[in-house]
């Protein structure tokens, strides 16, 4: 599935909705989130899971090509934690409501 | 931030009633459980992809009493998030 295919999906869901509508809503879901991990915030979705921010430290690093030393730059990279129910429906031990 | 503050941003910003942004926003996010707990993977460009994986059964050992065990496969859920998103978190300031 692809986010296209979510917002037909979600379009046929709500007709009372313009595609349109549907689109503006769930690019407004995704877009918040990117910006409150942009601003290092944790993101909790029950039933769902959550998403939070890791620092990794500036280190040296080879390229494994050539052998020479690079630094790489301290980062922030997201990490998602499946949340219970979600996790028990993929495994097929969650209930499906 | 939490699902509710999701929803608030969508009918503060985008003019949608609370009721139709809780809606929706429940909705979307039952579709993508839906979809992950059939096995298929999700894709929202822009924000990253979700991934059900099958782990075959595994040996094991109960670190604290040094027994073996056999740890059951099973499938897990991955997020690998989009260049987009990793950028995002690398170029805003907190």
């Amino acid at each position: 599935m692809t986010k296209r295919d979510l917002i037909e999906e979600v379009n046929r869901k709500f007709p009372r909705l313009s595609r349109r509508d549907a689109e503006i809503i769930i690019n407004s879901v995704f877009d918040s989130m990117v910006d409150a991990m942009g601003h290092g915030e944790r993101i909790e979705i029950r039933g769902f899971g959550s998403f939070v921010i890791k620092h990794r430290r500036a280190r040296e690093g080879r390229n494994p090509k050539s052998g020479t030393v690079v630094s790489v730059a301290a980062k922030r990279v997201p990490f998602f934690k499946v949340g219970k129910e979600l996790r028990l429906r993929v495994d097929g031990k969650g209930s499906s409501e | 931030m939490t699902k509710a503050d999701i929803i608030a941003r969508i009918y503060e910003k985008v003019g949608f009633s609370k009721k139709e942004a809780t809606d929706v926003v429940e909705a979307t996010f039952e579709i993508i459980k839906g979809r992950l707990e059939k096995g298929e993977k999700v894709k929202i460009s822009g924000f990253g992809n979700f991934v059900v994986n099958s782990k075959r059964p595994r040996k094991g050992r109960n670190p604290q009493t040094g027994e073996e065990i056999v740890i059951v496969g099973r499938r897990v859920l991955t997020f690998k998030p989009s260049q987009i998103l990793k950028k995002g978190l690398n170029s805003i300031s907190s």
